[in-house]
């Protein structure tokens, strides 16, 4: 127990949370980025949006380990390469959760938000989008634990973080250094999970709620 | 940003051209192979068990509802907690040590959530009315159970199947890390000795494995919902 607590004293152990924390932030953003503007251009069209989920089926199929491993003959080594195959990884469950988000926002209320007189543009930003983001949010909630996992494993092609730890505790035969590295790692994504799950409930929109609460009576 | 040396003595053995075709001919036999059936025995004996422990959990959690909010918040706390955590911390557990055997202990822990969750979402998805109509049949509610919720519970138990079955072969490669065998073998030892065709072939069979593995399953879904066979029109 002393043993662990001493190596989350070490002068080390901040910057390897902080690199941790850097790669998985960065690979969602990135990630959010490319999914998103995929999820609304295909928003109209059942072809597309098909494709779109496919797509994402097969990509959240890829093992995580032979994703970062792939980064490695392509890429190299380093914060960089294991930053792209985790804005790969993490790419799947936002583009699912977004395209069917989109999707799922019915028929008949775009129908008479547009009787309504409301633009295109406005039946987006007014109807669709605060209807789907609790959806779409979803996505990026498993997204992100997910990544908090998978950054573990940029350790092995040398990008850093939390897993450098257990690699050290395996390599020296240490259980105190093993054990730091897997309570910090399991800690990170427990709390990413409860952090999401928060903003995911404040993101919900109140009409949506009370529909829902009335629903499940 | 300055490639480290190690990658430049990467990217110079890649010039060649990146997959060592002759290496994968040599070592089909004696590494390749066994890695793929290794890695299919890891994550069957892990699902089949996982399957063993779930199955009758969900049934009985459907049952007592008041059970079934802790099961998944534990379930849910454990499929949280990363792969190779977890693997750390089980290889510490005196008489578990290194090896398959904690590797299926954590793929069991993993499959567990998701098809307790569905087990029960499937039973809670049989219309009360069909119950009532058997029961009036006369039939008992063990031939309830057996005969009329468990068939149709089938077609949601499967698709938990299905996303435990992905991510068990997932996750497994992982598993190599603790001398569980596998695909992942391939992986770490390409990584130690910066050999590309190695990696590739690993992470190629572990992909090609875990979308197979989802495609299969997913067909086995479809044909298991009779509604969307009708729906379908010529049925087989």
């Amino acid at each position: 127990m002393e043993g662990i607590l001493q190596v989350f004293l070490r002068p080390q152990f901040p910057g390897l949370l902080l690199t941790h924390v850097e790669l998985s932030a960065l690979a969602v953003a990135l990630a959010t980025l490319v999914a998103l503007p995929v999820a609304l251009a295909v928003r109209n069209s059942p072809l597309g949006t098909a494709i779109a989920v496919n797509a994402g089926n097969v990509g959240r199929a890829v093992p995580s380990l032979a994703l970062l491993a792939l980064a490695l003959p392509f890429l190299g080594f380093g914060f960089a390469p294991s930053l792209v195959a985790l804005t790969a990884l993490a790419v799947p469950p936002i583009l699912i959760n977004a395209t069917t988000g989109l999707r799922e926002v019915s028929g008949e209320v775009v129908d008479a938000a547009r009787g309504m007189g409301l633009s295109e543009a406005q039946i987006l930003r007014d109807i669709q989008l605060p209807m789907a983001a609790p959806v779409v949010f979803a996505g990026v909630r498993t997204s992100a634990v997910q990544v908090v996992a998978s950054a573990t494993l940029a350790t092995f092609i040398g990008g850093g973080g939390l897993g450098n730890l257990i690699v050290e505790g395996f390599q020296r035969g240490d259980e105190a250094i093993l054990l730091a590295g897997a309570i910090s790692v399991a800690a990170l994504a427990v709390a990413t999970e409860a952090l999401f799950g928060a903003l995911e409930r404040a993101l919900t929109p109140k009409g949506l709620r009370l529909a829902r609460r009335r629903r499940t009576k | 940003m300055e490639p480290a040396p190690a990658s430049l003595a990467l990217l110079q053995r890649l010039e060649p051209g990146i997959m060592d075709w002759a290496w994968v001919r040599e070592n089909f036999a004696e590494d390749i192979l066994p890695a793929l059936v290794g890695h299919i025995y890891l994550s069957g004996v892990s699902l089949a068990i996982a399957l063993a422990v779930s199955l009758p959990t969900g049934v009985l959690v459907a049952r007592y509802r008041k059970a079934y909010p802790p099961v998944v918040f534990l379930a849910g706390l454990l499929f949280t907690i990363p792969s190779l955590a977890l693997f750390a911390i089980l290889v510490t557990i005196p008489g578990v040590g290194i090896g398959p055997n904690a590797v299926i202990i954590a793929l069991v822990a993993y499959s567990i959530l998701v098809l307790v969750r569905n087990t029960v979402a499937g039973l809670d998805s049989v219309p009360p009315e069909t119950i009532d109509a058997a029961r009036g049949m006369g039939l008992t509610p063990r031939q309830i159970l057996f005969k009329v919720e468990l068939p149709l519970a089938l077609p949601v138990i499967v698709a938990g199947v299905r996303i435990a079955t992905v991510t068990v072969i997932g996750i497994a490669t992982i598993g190599a890390y603790i001398a569980g065998g596998g695909l992942g073998q391939l992986i770490f030892d390409g990584i130690d000795r910066l050999f590309p065709t190695m990696i590739i072939a690993g992470a190629a069979l572990a992909t090609a494995l875990a979308v197979a593995a989802d495609v299969g399953l997913l067909l086995l879904e479809r044909r298991l919902r009779p509604w969307a066979r009708r729906a379908g029109g010529s049925g087989r």
